[in-house]
Parts: structure tokens; sequence; C-alpha cells
């Protein structure tokens, strides 16, 4: 055995192997009566099992913090578990618990004469890591839910041949402005259509900020080579409009989207009558 | 000095379809060569097709307007086809216009918005001049 | 997570054609940092006008464009240098409109707009060094 004060990897390694069984033991014990329920006993069995393998590995190999490179597939295996749990909806604490379990499998080990601090010292660093990764994947599926929500909220339907319309419902702040923007563009692009009507019926208010996103949605068409109405104004917001002094410039608008159809399907044969394709 | 952008006379109509990402000093030789080319030929409609170019930058945008300027002293039409989204909102939000040029989202719907042009008068005749020229 | 491990390239700005490498090196990283269609757009648009301020503005100069990391988010780094005449009112030159030389006064308050950081380093015969960055959402 070597000296207490400096308990080199190896001999940590060496310690850790001898008494793997009995750590498995009580880390499996400790994990499974708090996630009692939220998983299986194989299941954290085997994960363990892979934990436990990938550190004796990183230990082998003269790592000692968790940042040294002999513990890259330590921390890819534990990146993946939280990433799993998060997913799984468990919570921060059900999944910190079963990295932090295995120091009640290490604390035996003191009396076998190593200094096994460094260990204990490692799984912190791997109880915060799990945290850091637990938080970035619940992140991401916040930030993907967001994103479908987005999508969801904001079709574009074709009314006809060469006419689509987005019926707008809620807010209109920056990011779902730009979506929209994106997205009737790009059908416009994808379907031929020359004409394009939002419909703002189901848009509670318009402030200056509202409608300079919509002024830049019809500009962007126009440079496309399309048209675009804005429709489904009400007696209030064209009130509004007038006593903020927005000015909407030569941009097309209609009562209702009804009107906006009409006049574009009066665009349409005007057009036919001097050769455009419909 | 990269090759420049070739020019197609369709009719009345030259054509520009510019494919690859466009170094300054070609943007203003096409500049150039369709000023002439407009002279030589007479045509009476411009068709840019910018389908392929990734980004429109102050540069690009200024060369069209250009164009556009120049065909119009010319008495010639310019349409811009063929904007990508994703540069149009960029443009828009840049702060650059085109200012009155006229876009369509493809070159047939362009070819169309030019075709009544072709019936004035002057286009019979100066397809007769040409005809007799050539 | 394994470290980020992004290198630096650099782009010597001195003719028309570099300006492009500028735009394609600045593309391909975008679509590496998975930017969106859109960002990618303007974040190329922004390097083009920043590129060329560079060389018909400052005489010519460097770019360094890189891949960042920061956290769970990627994203493109791009720096334009030139040891040119610097820029002698900075609030003027950042106004819409605005121009010294031949262009619409766009490229500065312009490139600003599509970028989401944007900072600037100038002084009169100090040369400029204008940072970008965009990242991925």
């Amino acid at each position: 055995m070597a000296d207490v004060a400096t308990a080199a990897p190896e001999t940590l390694a060496q310690t850790l192997a001898a008494h793997a069984e009995r750590v498995r033991g009580v880390w499996l014990d400790a994990a499974a009566r708090e996630l009692h329920g939220r998983t299986s006993r194989g299941e954290l069995d085997r994960e363990q099992a892979e934990i436990l393998d990938a550190l004796l590995d990183g230990l082998r190999s003269g790592g000692i913090a968790l940042a040294d490179p002999a513990f890259d597939q330590l921390r890819g295996i534990l990146a993946d578990v939280s990433a799993t749990r998060a997913r799984l909806g468990f919570t921060p604490r059900e999944t910190a618990i079963g990295i932090f379990a295995l120091k009640e499998g290490l604390y035996p080990l003191a009396s076998a004469g190593v200094d096994i601090t460094p260990l204990l010292r490692l799984v912190d660093q791997l109880g915060l890591l799990t945290f850091e990764t637990f938080a970035a994947a619940r992140e991401a599926i916040i930030a993907e839910q967001a994103e479908q929500l987005l999508e969801l909220s904001t079709p574009v339907v074709k009314l006809w041949e060469g006419i689509v319309a987005v019926p707008l419902v809620g807010t209109l702040d920056s990011a779902r402005a730009q979506v929209v923007m994106e997205k009737l563009l790009n059908t416009l692009v994808d379907t031929g259509s020359e004409h394009a009507i939002i419909d703002i019926t189901g848009v509670p208010a318009v402030d200056t900020q509202v409608a300079q996103h919509l002024l830049k949605t019809v500009v962007a068409a126009r440079l496309m080579g399309a048209e675009c109405t804005i429709s489904g104004i009400r007696p209030q917001i064209a009130q509004t409009i007038v006593a903020l002094g927005i000015e909407f410039g030569d941009i097309r608008t209609r009562a209702t989207l009804a009107d906006a159809l009409v006049d574009a399907l009066r665009a349409t044969r005007a057009a036919r009558q001097v050769g455009l394709p419909a | 000095m990269t090759d420049g952008v070739p020019i197609l006379k369709i009719g009345s109509t030259l054509l520009v379809s510019i494919q690859i990402d466009l170094q300054d000093d070609t943007a203003l030789r096409l500049q150039e060569d369709l000023a002439e080319r407009i002279t030589d030929t007479g045509a009476r409609g411009v068709i840019i097709d910018i389908s392929g170019l990734e980004i429109v930058d102050s540069f690009i945008g200024r060369m069209l307007a250009s164009i556009a300027g120049i065909s119009h002293v010319l008495d010639a039409t310019t349409v811009v086809v063929g904007m990508r989204p994703a540069v149009a909102i960029t443009m828009v939000e840049l702060g650059l216009s085109l200012g009155d040029v006229r876009t369509a989202l493809d070159v047939e719907r362009a070819l169309a918005l030019l075709a009544p042009v072709e019936q004035f008068p002057e286009d019979v005749l100066l397809g007769a001049v040409e005809r007799e020229e050539g | 997570m394994s470290a980020p491990t992004t290198t630096v390239e650099h782009v010597p700005i001195r003719t028309d054609s570099d300006v492009v490498k500028v735009r394609q090196l600045v593309r391909a990283l975008a679509q590496q940092a998975r930017l969106s269609l859109v960002d990618q757009t303007k974040l190329v648009t922004a390097a083009s006008e920043l590129a060329r301020n560079t060389l018909v503005y400052g005489g010519g100069g460097d770019a360094e464009v890189q891949l960042a990391v920061d956290g769970v988010r990627t994203g493109v780094r791009a720096v334009f240098k030139d040891d040119g005449p610097g820029i002698p009112d900075l609030d003027l030159a950042l106004t819409d409109g605005w121009t010294s030389g031949s262009g619409l006064g766009l490229g500065l308050s312009g490139s600003r707009r599509l970028v989401q950081h944007f900072a600037i380093d100038t002084a009169p015969g100090a040369g400029t060094r204008v940072e970008i960055a965009t990242w991925s959402r």
C-alpha cells in the first residue's frame, strides 16, 4: 500500500477494484432506495457497472480530475445517462442522487488505509456534471417545444391557386414575427403564389413594433415578386394605427379576409388579361 | 478577373442568370456589358435571375438598382426574379431597397410581365429594323 | 461533452476575390454551427459588408473567422482588422445612409442589425477593428 498522503490514481484504482463488489452493493442499495419506482434495480445495476468500469479505466490511465482526457468515456456515459433522465421526466434530485449514492459505497474504504479524498472529490465533480447536462438537456427540450408551438400557431393556408394566407392569432412578438415572415415567404416560393394575405383579426393590439414587423414582411415579399395584403383590421385597431401615427405607406389593407381574397382574385384576373400566368 | 456573366437574348428581352458568387469587379462588368447589349439589340426588357445568389449585399443591391436605372434611360424595363426568402429578409433588415425595380417569382412570370411591352408599335418597328440589319 | 476545439482561420483581404473568400468561409462555418438559413444569410451578408469596408476604406487588412462554442450554443465569430485611417466620428458612421465613400452607407449600421454581437474599436489614424458573432438559437 502506498503512502496515505499521496494516493496515486493507480493506488485508488487498485483499492476500488479490490472492493468493487462491496462498493457496488452499497451504491446500488442507496440509489435503488431513492429511485424506488422510477427505474428498475437491474437497469440501475447495469448503469452503475458501466460508470464504475469507466471510472476505473480513467484512474488506471492516470486521471485524477474529471476534466482529464482519461475520463472522456466516463463523461460521455454520464452525459448520456442524465440526458436520458431529463427526457424521461426525472427531477434534478433523482438524477443526481444516482451519482452521489456512490459516496455511500466509498466511505467504508477509508478504513482500508488509503486516502480516498480524491475519489470523493471526483464523485462531487461527477455530480456537478450530471446537474449541468441535465439542465442543458431540459433547456434543449424547452427550446424544442417552444419552436414546435410557434410552428403550430402560424399555419400558412392556401386560399386559391396563387393566393396564400396566414391567419394570425395572439400577440405578435419579434420571435413569432420572424417565424411568420419566414414561413410565409417560403410558402410563396414553394407554391408559386403571387399573392399573400396576412389576416390580423386575431391579433389583440397593433403597436409600432407589430406594424414594423408587418411592414418588413410586405417589403420582403415584394422583393421576391409577390404582393401582400393585410386584412382583418378592426375599427379599434384602425383607430390605434392612426393615433400612433403608424405609416402603412402604400401597403394594401382590407377590412376582412374575404375582401382581401376578392381583391387578390381581381388582380390575378387583370394580370391574366395582359398575359400574365394565373 | 473572373469570367463574365453570360447575357442571353430571347426576342426583345435580355436574360441574365447569375449562378456564381459575384465578385465586385464581375458585377461592375456585368453592368457595363448589359448597357452595351441593350443599345446593341434595342432590347425592351431585362430579366435578372438571382435565384442562384445566396446573399445580396449593398454592393450587389446597388448593381441591381443601377442596371434598372440604366435600362430605364435606354427605354427598357428591368425585372429581378427568384430572390430567395432568406435573402429578401436580410435585405429588408439591412435597410436595402431596390428602388423602382420590378420583381417576379420566376423567369416565366417575368417574361409574361414584359410581354405586353413587346406589342407596342415601336417594337414592331424595331423588330423590322433588326431583321433588316441581321 | 468534449472540450471545444476551434481554430481561427486567417484570410488576408487585399482584393475583390478575398471578399468572396471571406463570404464562403463564413458560410461554411455558419453551416457547421447549425445556424438557421436566415441567420446564415444575415451573418454572411454582414461579413461581406465588413470585408468590403476593410478593403475599400481600410486599404486592406485581415479577417479572422472561427467557430465558437458557448455552453450548449455554437456560433461563428469574425473579426475584421485594418491599419487604415480609422473612423473619426463613429456615431456618424453608424448612422443609416451616411457614407464617406461611394457606398450606400449601410455597411456599418446595416451589418450591426444583421448579427447578434457587434463591437467596433477605432480611432483616427489607428485603424479599425470590428467583431461580429451570431449564435445558434
